[in-house]
C-alpha cells in the first residue's frame, strides 16, 4: 500500500513537472530546434535580454501588476471593512454576490463584457482606439479586488470587535483607531491579498488580451503573439528564468513563515531564560 | 427627548466612504459590462435590436458537416471535452489530495509548494511544453523510438487537449479538496471504523460526503476555464475548435456581435450547471 | 458622597427589541457598584451607554453634573475594562499599557513613569517588553486592568472581566480588583452575572432583568430583604411560596400561620414569602411547624442539600445532618428567617423546587455563557441560573 501511495505520488509528480523540466533542458539547446537537443548553449539567454519587445513586455506587465496590486489592495481593504460593518443584510448579500462574479466568471467572459463596455464607450466619445493602458488596468483592478477582500474580510473576522473600541475608550477618534490597531491586526491579510492580486495580474492572459490595446502589450500576450508562429527557444529561456525566480520567491516566502519564525522564537525564548536566570 | 446620535452618526459616515468607490466600481466594472455582453448578442452592427446573431449560433451550418448546426456541435464538444478532463482531475486529484491530508505537516507544507509552482507559471508556456512533448517529431514519440515503439500520432487530437487541459488544471482540483480534507477531523474517520466501516465504507460513507465542499469548488475551478478555454485547443487541438476559440477568431475579426452572441449562451449555460451542481451537492449533504 | 454619574430615564431598543426600559440610576464618587443579572438584562447595554459605544435612544447620561449623551468614547473621562480584555496583539505589555498616554502625548519620561507604576500596582512588574499574546489569562487581565487605570479616569467600567478565568484564578482577582480599587480611590462599575461574585465584591449591587433595575442596595440588603421573586431567586437559593398577610408580623402559608418580622402590609394581602434554605430547621415530625418527606439528597461537602415534599410544594433545606429519601421530617423556621416582598410581575415563576437538579443547573450554566457570547442584546430571557 505504502509502495503503491508512493509510485502514485511519484507518477503525478512527474506529469506536473516534466512539461517544465523539458522547457528548463531546451532553454539551453545549441540549436533553435524544440524537439532535439544540440549541444549545449546560452545564445537564447542572450537573445532574451538583447530582444526590446520582451524587455518592453516585461517592463510593462510589472507596471501594470504593481498599480492594480496597490489600487486593488488599497480600495479592496477598505471595501472588506465597509461590508463587515454592514448592517443591513440584503445589502450585504448583494454585495457578496457581486464581489464573487469574478472569481466564478470564466476569464473570457470577464474580458469580453469589459471589452465591449469599453468599445462602446469608445464609440459613445468617437474614439477611434478605444483600448489602452487604462483600459487593462481597469480590467485587472476589476478582478484582483475579489481576491484582496477575501482575504481581508477573514482578518476582519478574527478580530476581536471590541479592539477599535477599547482604541477609543483609550483616547482614539474613530480614524485613528482604525489606523492604529485595525490596520495593523489586518496587515497580514492585506499583504496575503497584495501578493495574490500582483500575481494574479502578472500571470494573466486571456483577460489582459481582451482588454489591451496595440500600444501596451503585457508578456502573456506577448508570448500568445509569439507561439502563433514557430516558436524559438528564447520562450524557453524566459520560461526557466521565471520559474526560478518563482521558486525562489516560494522559498523565501516558505522559509520566513517557518524556520525564520521558529529561530525568531528560540532567540527570544533563550533571551528570556538568561535574564531569568540573572535576575 | 431624541438625542442625536453620534457615535452611530460617525459610523455610518466611515462606512459610506469605505464603501462608496468599490461599490461603484463594482457595478461600474463587473455588473454593467456583464448587461453590455447581452446588449451586443440582440443587436446589429448599427446597434438596432436583431436575433440574428442569436439565430445564427443555432442555425448555422457548414458546407462539411449538414448533419448538425455548427455551433450547437461546438459547445457539444466543448462540454464533452472539459467533463471528461473535470473527470479525470477529480479521479487523479482526490487520492492525492487525500495523500497529502494524510501527510505530515512538513511534508504537506512541501507538497501543497510543489503543486503550486506549476500553477505560478504562465499557462501559455505550459500548455506551449506540452506541444513540443505531443507533436509527431516530438519528446514523446522520440522515447517510444528508443523503446522500439510508436510513433504515434496525439496531437491534434482530442485526446491532446485533454491532456492539455488535465495538466493546466489539475492544481486547481487538488487545492480545495485537501483544504477541506485537511480540516477533517480524524476522529471521524476512526469513529467510523469503531462503528463497523470497513476502509471503503469509511471512504464512500464519511470521507466523501464531507469532502463534497471540496469537490464542488475543485470541479467549478476546473470545468469553468476548461469550457471556456481557447488556447489549449489552439496548440494541442489542430484544427479542432472549441466555444473559446469561436468567441476569439469573432474578436479577432471585430465581429462584437457575434462573440456577445456565443459569450451570451455560454454564460448561461455555465450557470444553469453550477446551479445545478450545488442543488446535488446540497440535496446530498441534506440527505 | 458626590454623584458622579446618573442616568436619567434611559431607554434604549435593538430592532424593536426593547433592552434597557427607564433606567435610573446613579453612581457615586468612590464606590464599587456591580450591574447584576441574567444575559440578556441590559446590564452590558447599559455600561456601553455610560462607556459611549451606544447612545440611549431616550434619556440622558449626567457626567459630573454635565449631560454627555453625544460626547464620544474618546473624549469621556471613562474607561473600559473589556470582556476578553482586547488588548492590541501587535503591542507588548508597556506599549499596551502606554497606549492612552501616547494619544494624549504625554512626555516620555511620564509615560516611563507612569507605566511602570501602573504595572508595578497590578504585579506585573518586569512584564514590561512580553508580548501580551504569551500571557495567561490572568495576567492579561492585569495588563487590560493596568491600561484602564493609567490615565487616571474617574470611572472604570468593567464588562465581565473574569468570566473567561478559571474558578481559582477568579477568586483571587476579585481579592485583586477590590484592593486596586480601594488604592486608586476610582469608582468601579462592575458587570457580572455570577451573584457570589457581585455580593462579595460591591458597596453597591443593582440587579437588573427584562431590561428593568429590580432592586437596588448593598449585598446584605439584596440577599436579606429581597424585593420581590425574582431578585430573591436570583441571589442565592429560596423556596418562595404564596402567602397571605393577615396582620402585622402574622403570616399564612403552606397551610399553617407563621410569626414573622415584616409589617406594613394590607390585612388579608397576598404576598410572595422567602425562607432561605439554610434558614430551616430539621426537626422530628411531630414537633414540626410543617411536615413533608424528603425525596432527594445532595452531598454537597459542607452541608447536604435535601428536597422536602410538604403537600406537593418541594422545598429546598440545607443541613450538615444525613436524612434519607423517604424519610418523614418536621420543619421549624424561625419568624426572622421568613422575609414576605409585594407580589410581583415574576410571582409563581421561582421558587420551587420540583424540577430541580444538579445537571440541569450545568446544563443551564453553560448555555448561558454561550448566549453571553452572542451579545447581550440578541439573547433572549433565560430563567435566571445561580
Amino acid at each position: 500500500m505504502k509502495t503503491l501511495s508512493r509510485i502514485y505520488t511519484g507518477l503525478i509528480l512527474l506529469f506536473l513537472f516534466a512539461p517544465i523540466l523539458i522547457l528548463i533542458i531546451f532553454s539551453f539547446n545549441g540549436s533553435s530546434s524544440t524537439a532535439v537537443l544540440n549541444g549545449f548553449s546560452f545564445q537564447w539567454y542572450e537573445e532574451l535580454f538583447h530582444n526590446s519587445n520582451i524587455l518592453e513586455a516585461l517592463r510593462n506587465t510589472l507596471l501594470l501588476a504593481v498599480s492594480s496590486a496597490l489600487i486593488a489592495t488599497v480600495m479592496g481593504t477598505a471595501a472588506a471593512v465597509g461590508i463587515f460593518r454592514l448592517r443591513s443584510k440584503y445589502l450585504r448579500a448583494a454585495l457578496d454576490t457581486v464581489t464573487n462574479i469574478p472569481m466564478i466568471n470564466p476569464d473570457i467572459i470577464t474580458g469580453i463584457s469589459l471589452m465591449l463596455m469599453f468599445v462602446f464607450a469608445g464609440r459613445l466619445f468617437g474614439l477611434t482606439n478605444s483600448l489602452n493602458f487604462g483600459t487593462i488596468l481597469i480590467a485587472h483592478v476589476t478582478f484582483c479586488l475579489p481576491y484582496v477582500i477575501l482575504q481581508v474580510l477573514p482578518k476582519l473576522q478574527q478580530m476581536d470587535k471590541a479592539l477599535p473600541e477599547a482604541a477609543m475608550d483609550l483616547g482614539c477618534t474613530h480614524l485613528r483607531a482604525f489606523f492604529k490597531v485595525e490596520l495593523p491586526e489586518l496587515f497580514p491579510g492585506i499583504l496575503t491579498g497584495m501578493i495574490m492580486a500582483f500575481t494574479l495580474s502578472l500571470d494573466d492572459f486571456v483577460i489582459s488580451y481582451f482588454t489591451s490595446g496595440p500600444g501596451f502589450q503585457t508578456l502573456p500576450v506577448l508570448i500568445y503573439s509569439m507561439t502563433k508562429k514557430t516558436v524559438k527557444p528564447t520562450i524557453y529561456a524566459l520560461a526557466t528564468i521565471i520559474f526560478f525566480v518563482i521558486l525562489a520567491l516560494l522559498t523565501a516566502t516558505n522559509l520566513i513563515d517557518s524556520d525564520t519564525n521558529k529561530a525568531m522564537k528560540q532567540a527570544r525564548k533563550k533571551k528570556e531564560t538568561r535574564k531569568q536566570a540573572a535576575a | 427627548m431624541k438625542s442625536k446620535n453620534t457615535v452611530s452618526a460617525q459610523h455610518g459616515f466611515l462606512q459610506r466612504m469605505l464603501l462608496t468607490p468599490y461599490s461603484i466600481w463594482a457595478i461600474l466594472f463587473i455588473v454593467v459590462p456583464l448587461f453590455f455582453i447581452a446588449f451586443y448578442a440582440f443587436t446589429d452592427s448599427q446597434m438596432h435590436f436583431t436575433l440574428d446573431n442569436m439565430r445564427k449560433v443555432f442555425t448555422y451550418r457548414t458546407s462539411q458537416d449538414r448533419s448538425m448546426p455548427y455551433y450547437v456541435m461546438v459547445f457539444g464538444r466543448s462540454f464533452k471535452l472539459a467533463v471528461i478532463s473535470t473527470l479525470i482531475c477529480l479521479l487523479l486529484g482526490y487520492p492525492f489530495a487525500y495523500r497529502i491530508a494524510h501527510a505530515s505537516p512538513r511534508v504537506q507544507g512541501v507538497l501543497i509548494t510543489v503543486i503550486m509552482i506549476p500553477m505560478w507559471m504562465n499557462f501559455l508556456i505550459r500548455t506551449y511544453a506540452w506541444m513540443v512533448i505531443l507533436q509527431d517529431k516530438g519528446i514523446l514519440n522520440g522515447g517510444l523510438g528508443l523503446l522500439g515503439l510508436g510513433p504515434i500520432h496525439v496531437i491534434g487530437t482530442e485526446t491532446a487537449v485533454i491532456i492539455g487541459m488535465v495538466y493546466d488544471y489539475l492544481p486547481y482540483m487538488i487545492l480545495p479538496i485537501y483544504s477541506v480534507m485537511a480540516k477533517m477531523d480524524n476522529r471521524l474517520l476512526e469513529a467510523a471504523r469503531d462503528l463497523g466501516c470497513n476502509g471503503f465504507g469509511v471512504l464512500r460513507r464519511v470521507i466523501w460526503p464531507l469532502s463534497l465542499p471540496g469537490v464542488i469548488s475543485g470541479v467549478n475551478m476546473v470545468l469553468i476555464p476548461s469550457v471556456s478555454t481557447f488556447y489549449i485547443s489552439q496548440k494541442l487541438g489542430g484544427k479542432m475548435k472549441l466555444i473559446g476559440d469561436e468567441i476569439e477568431e469573432k474578436y479577432a475579426n471585430f465581429d462584437f456581435n457575434g462573440a456577445a452572441a456565443i459569450a451570451f449562451i455560454m454564460m448561461v449555460l455555465l450557470l444553469v450547471v453550477m446551479a445545478l451542481l450545488q442543488h446535488r451537492a446540497t440535496k446530498r449533504s441534506v440527505a | 458622597m458626590n454623584k458622579i454619574i446618573e442616568l436619567k430615564n434611559i431607554t434604549k431598543s435593538f430592532d424593536g427589541e426593547v433592552v434597557l426600559d427607564n433606567i435610573n440610576l446613579d453612581i457615586y464618587d468612590n464606590e464599587f457598584l456591580t450591574l447584576l443579572g441574567p444575559s440578556g438584562c441590559g446590564k452590558t447595554t447599559t455600561l456601553r451607554i455610560i462607556g459611549g459605544f451606544e447612545s440611549a435612544d431616550e434619556g440622558d447620561v449626567i457626567f459630573l453634573g454635565e449631560r454627555i449623551n453625544d460626547v464620544p468614547p474618546y473624549k469621556r473621562n471613562v474607561n473600559t475594562v473589556f470582556q476578553r480584555y482586547a488588548l492590541f496583539p501587535h503591542l507588548n505589555v508597556f506599549e499596551n499599557v502606554a497606549f492612552p498616554l501616547r494619544e494624549k502625548r504625554f512626555p516620555k519620561a511620564e509615560i516611563n513613569e507612569r507605566v511602570t507604576e501602573m504595572l508595578k500596582l497590578v504585579a506585573l512588574g518586569g512584564f514590561e517588553n512580553r508580548s501580551v499574546n504569551s500571557l495567561s489569562g490572568g495576567q492579561q487581565q492585569r495588563v487590560a486592568i493596568a491600561r484602564a487605570l493609567v490615565s487616571k479616569p474617574k470611572v472604570l467600567l468593567l464588562d465581565e472581566p473574569l468570566a473567561a478565568l478559571d474558578l481559582k484564578l477568579r477568586k483571587d482577582m476579585q481579592q485583586e480588583l477590590k484592593k486596586i480599587q480601594k488604592a486608586t480611590g476610582i469608582t468601579f462599575v462592575f458587570v457580572t452575572h455570577d451573584q457570589e461574585e457581585a455580593l462579595s465584591m460591591s458597596d453597591t449591587v443593582v440587579v437588573m432583568s427584562e431590561g428593568r433595575i429590580q432592586q437596588i442596595g448593598t449585598p446584605v440588603d439584596i440577599y436579606n430583604e429581597p424585593e420581590n421573586a425574582f431578585v430573591a431567586d436570583f441571589i442565592g437559593e429560596s423556596n418562595i411560596l404564596d402567602g397571605v398577610m393577615l396582620r402585622d408580623k402574622k403570616v399564612s402559608f403552606a397551610g399553617h400561620v407563621f410569626d414573622c418580622v415584616d409589617s406594613g402590609f394590607a390585612p388579608k394581602e397576598p404576598v410572595d414569602v422567602v425562607v432561605r434554605p439554610e434558614d430551616v430547621d430539621i426537626v422530628p415530625e411531630e414537633k414540626g411547624m410543617l411536615k413533608g418527606v424528603v425525596t432527594s439528597v445532595t452531598f454537597l461537602g459542607v452541608h447536604y442539600e435535601i428536597i422536602v415534599d410538604i403537600d406537593g410544594f418541594k422545598w429546598m433545606i440545607q443541613t450538615t445532618d444525613f436524612w434519607d429519601v423517604d424519610e418523614h421530617i418536621g420543619l421549624y423556621i424561625e419568624p426572622d428567617a421568613i422575609h414576605i416582598m409585594k407580589k410581583s410581575q415574576y410571582s409563581g415563576m421561582f421558587g420551587d423546587y420540583s424540577s430541580f437538579s444538579m445537571e440541569l443547573d450545568e446544563i443551564g450554566e453553560l448555555e448561558e455563557e454561550n448566549l453571553e457570547e452572542l451579545g447581550e442584546a440578541a439573547a433572549p430571557e433565560s430563567e435566571a441560573v445561580t
